[in-house]
């Protein structure tokens, strides 16, 4: 399948009019959205995400600039041809309880329903190929009140889906979610992507999902505006440093993951070949205040040396200890201060 | 409409048609069942007071009180779905005080002209007048509320000030008005079914059915409305225009029920309620068919019970509803979690 750009947009200011006053989010933003991609928007708090969301979904109008849905000015859209062309799914509460699973779904048929909403024969193929898409078949009588948030987050996710829209804008549908739900969707979303060739744009705090799924990378900071590229080209490139600009926080490239730096008078030696015990052992250190200084042994700083799993041993001032757990070992760490 | 919502608008036509009948049939004077046939079919029965009787009074009201319960009801989920609320109704938003301080204005500051209970047509004309002037001119400031509040939890809150203040308007002119003024203004707000005379009734039918058509005509928009007003726009619906295409509505139908029943309370809220419960499903679909003649029932049962009392003379409508409603509303707050359709 051939990925086409559904979203171009050149030196796009997005913000609101409020009478008069005009408040500027941001500028200067050129991106394109492909088809057939996962795209997911990354940023910190009060960095104009959802603005960027609203404004790209045609709900709130770009302050100046060019916007281009399927090679034509969103502005030009009428409301009925948005709602075919971007399905979106949003955190906001509904009132939908009372409704059926297949009724909420059924409600994604509306902008290709008449007048008064009746559903036709394709109407229901279509909802009901969503609902098996999703895996929510199976509830489909339940009332939309009795689903867990993650089930309802397919459900809203099957809603947009027979909207039949070749874009699919979501605002952060990992919000609220545990883990397996968390990965459940984003992989469902990648999939949908990809098997459905459809563009799909969301905006997560989901780093580590974000990272493992997204196909591309939308990264918007308020000193750096909106960064786009290929996921890996981001992390090799090392932008990710320049999300959160703040020189406590340092990301892991190892591991892609943000962590706290830590700055610390207090060091210590470590000593260890395995890979995963060593995250751990530099986890443990870093939380309770000492750097570790990895596989070098050329100062005055006490030595750890980890022979392997639950056998480590310290030495510090020519006194040696041995320890196989890391309860005992941080007590007598601490106790020495 | 399913299978089930199909049942329920059987089931409730035919208890309609017999509740009409029964409001027919019961009232302080005692006529017999086959004079009421009689007079029904055009023939000439033994009392021609009879005739009267059922010609101007009975039947009218009966009429009156199934197209007011209708109306009040389907105004109630309306407002219901639009603001969100399981509380919103007519009365809450002020639409309801609005029309009865039109019609205070007219009553207690023209009070000297109405000396009787029995309005004449001119008088009775200015009344509705006022009426649907107040009602709509909190409607308009709703609207108007409604383009600088985007929440509708305090576009709901500033209904009910707006109620409070009209209220104390209300309670201003009582003080000053005559105690004749006082008086009918006072027997007007304790609401009455009786108040559509036969040559008015083709007007009040018109109107009301006019309001009742829109609302149908809305039941696609009012189903997207569940998901908020963001979900809804993003299925295509034109959220400013269904809003007041919504409250317009509502402010026809409560004006027009005002002006000649009073200010009848609970019908509007609960009724949606009652309605939710029996179907088992939010979808307007089926709930707001349903919902009207529901209202259509609970209005013509409200009356049956007004006159109860037979020769003794009539309890005020406003001390009947209540009773009916305010239980259902405590019982929905109370099974708030187990009730799911405001979840």
């Amino acid at each position: 399948m051939r990925k086409r750009a559904v979203i171009v947009a050149n030196d796009l200011s997005i913000g609101y009019h409020s009478g008069k006053k005009k408040t500027l989010v941001h500028s200067d933003i050129n991106l394109t959205l492909y088809t057939g991609e996962l795209t997911s928007l990354l940023g910190a708090n009060g960095t104009g995400k959802s603005t960027l969301l609203r404004t790209l979904s045609g709900s709130q109008p770009a302050l100046s600039g060019r916007l281009l849905l399927n090679d034509k000015p969103v502005s030009s859209f009428s409301e009925k041809e948005k709602s075919k062309s971007i399905g979106v799914v949003l955190t906001d509460k509904t009132r939908a309880g009372g409704l059926t699973v297949y009724e909420l779904v059924a409600l994604g048929r509306q902008p290709h329903t008449g007048f008064f909403g009746r559903l036709r024969k394709k109407d229901h193929k279509i909802i009901k190929e969503a609902l098996d898409w999703v895996g929510i078949r199976h509830k489909a009588s339940s009332y939309t009140a009795e689903l867990s948030d993650g089930e309802r987050q397919k459900v809203m996710i099957a809603k947009a889906l027979v909207q039949e829209c070749p874009l699919i804008i979501l605002d952060e549908p990992t919000a609220f979610l545990d883990a397996v739900s968390r990965i459940e969707i984003m992989t469902m979303l990648h999939k949908l992507a990809a098997e459905q060739n459809k563009a799909i744009l969301l905006s997560t705090h989901d780093i580590e999902q974000a990272l493992v799924l997204s196909d591309r990378l939308w990264l918007l900071s308020k000193e750096n505006g909106l960064e786009s590229g290929v996921t890996e080209d981001i992390i090799s490139s090392k932008k990710m440093e320049r999300l959160f600009p703040n020189d406590k926080i340092k990301f892991d490239y190892d591991h892609g993951v943000y962590y706290p730096l830590v700055q610390s008078e207090r060091k210590i030696n470590v000593i260890c070949d395995d890979r995963t015990t060593l995250h751990w052992v530099i986890n443990a250190f870093n939380r309770n205040g000492y750097a570790c200084i990895i596989n070098e042994d050329k100062n005055d700083f006490p030595l750890l040396i980890i022979n392997k799993s639950r056998d480590y041993s310290l030495i510090s001032k020519g006194d040696n200890q041995n320890f196989t757990t890391f309860e005992e070992l941080l007590d007598y760490i601490t106790a020495q201060e | 409409m399913g299978y089930k919502g199909l049942k329920y608008c059987l089931l409730l036509s035919l208890l309609i048609i017999i509740l009409v009948a029964a409001n027919l049939l019961f009232g302080s004077v005692k006529i017999p069942a086959d004079a009421v046939w009689n007079i029904l079919c055009g023939n000439e029965v033994e009392k021609s007071s009879w005739t009267y009787i059922v010609w101007e009074s009975r039947f009218p009201q009966a009429i009156t009180a199934m197209l007011c319960g209708a109306s009040l009801a389907a105004c109630g989920l309306m407002l219901q779905t639009v603001f969100n609320n399981p509380l919103a109704g007519p009365s809450i938003l002020g639409i309801n005080s609005g029309a009865s301080l039109g019609v205070a204005l007219v009553m207690l500051t023209g009070g000297a002209a109405i000396s009787s209970l029995s309005f004449t047509l001119s008088s009775f004309f200015s009344i509705l007048l006022g009426a649907f002037v107040g009602s709509m001119a909190v409607m308009l400031l709703i609207l108007f509320f409604s383009t600088l509040i985007k929440s509708n939890i305090m576009l709901l809150i500033t209904g009910i000030m707006i109620g409070y203040i009209t209220s104390s308007a209300i309670s201003l002119l009582n003080f000053f008005a005559t105690a004749e003024g006082v008086h009918s203004y006072m027997i007007w707000g304790m609401g009455n079914f009786g108040g559509v005379s036969l040559t008015q009734l083709p007007y009040f039918t018109a109107i009301c059915l006019f309001g009742l058509f829109i609302t149908i005509l809305m039941i696609k928009p009012l189903n997207a409305l569940l998901l908020g007003s963001r979900y809804a726009e993003n299925l295509g619906i034109n959220i400013k225009r269904t809003r007041n295409i919504l409250l317009i509505a509502t402010g026809i139908l409560a004006a027009v029920t005002t002006a000649f029943c009073g200010p009848i309370s609970f019908i509007g809220l609960a009724v949606p309620h009652i309605s939710r419960l029996m179907l088992g499903t939010s979808n307007h679909n089926s709930l707001m068919p349903v919902t009207i003649l529901t209202g259509s029932v609970i209005a013509l049962i409200c009356n049956i019970i007004c006159i109860l009392p037979g020769e003794w003379g009539v309890i005020p409508l406003n001390a009947v509803t209540p009773i009916i409603g305010a239980p259902i509303i405590i019982y929905v707050i109370i099974n708030q979690r187990r009730i799911q359709y405001f979840n």
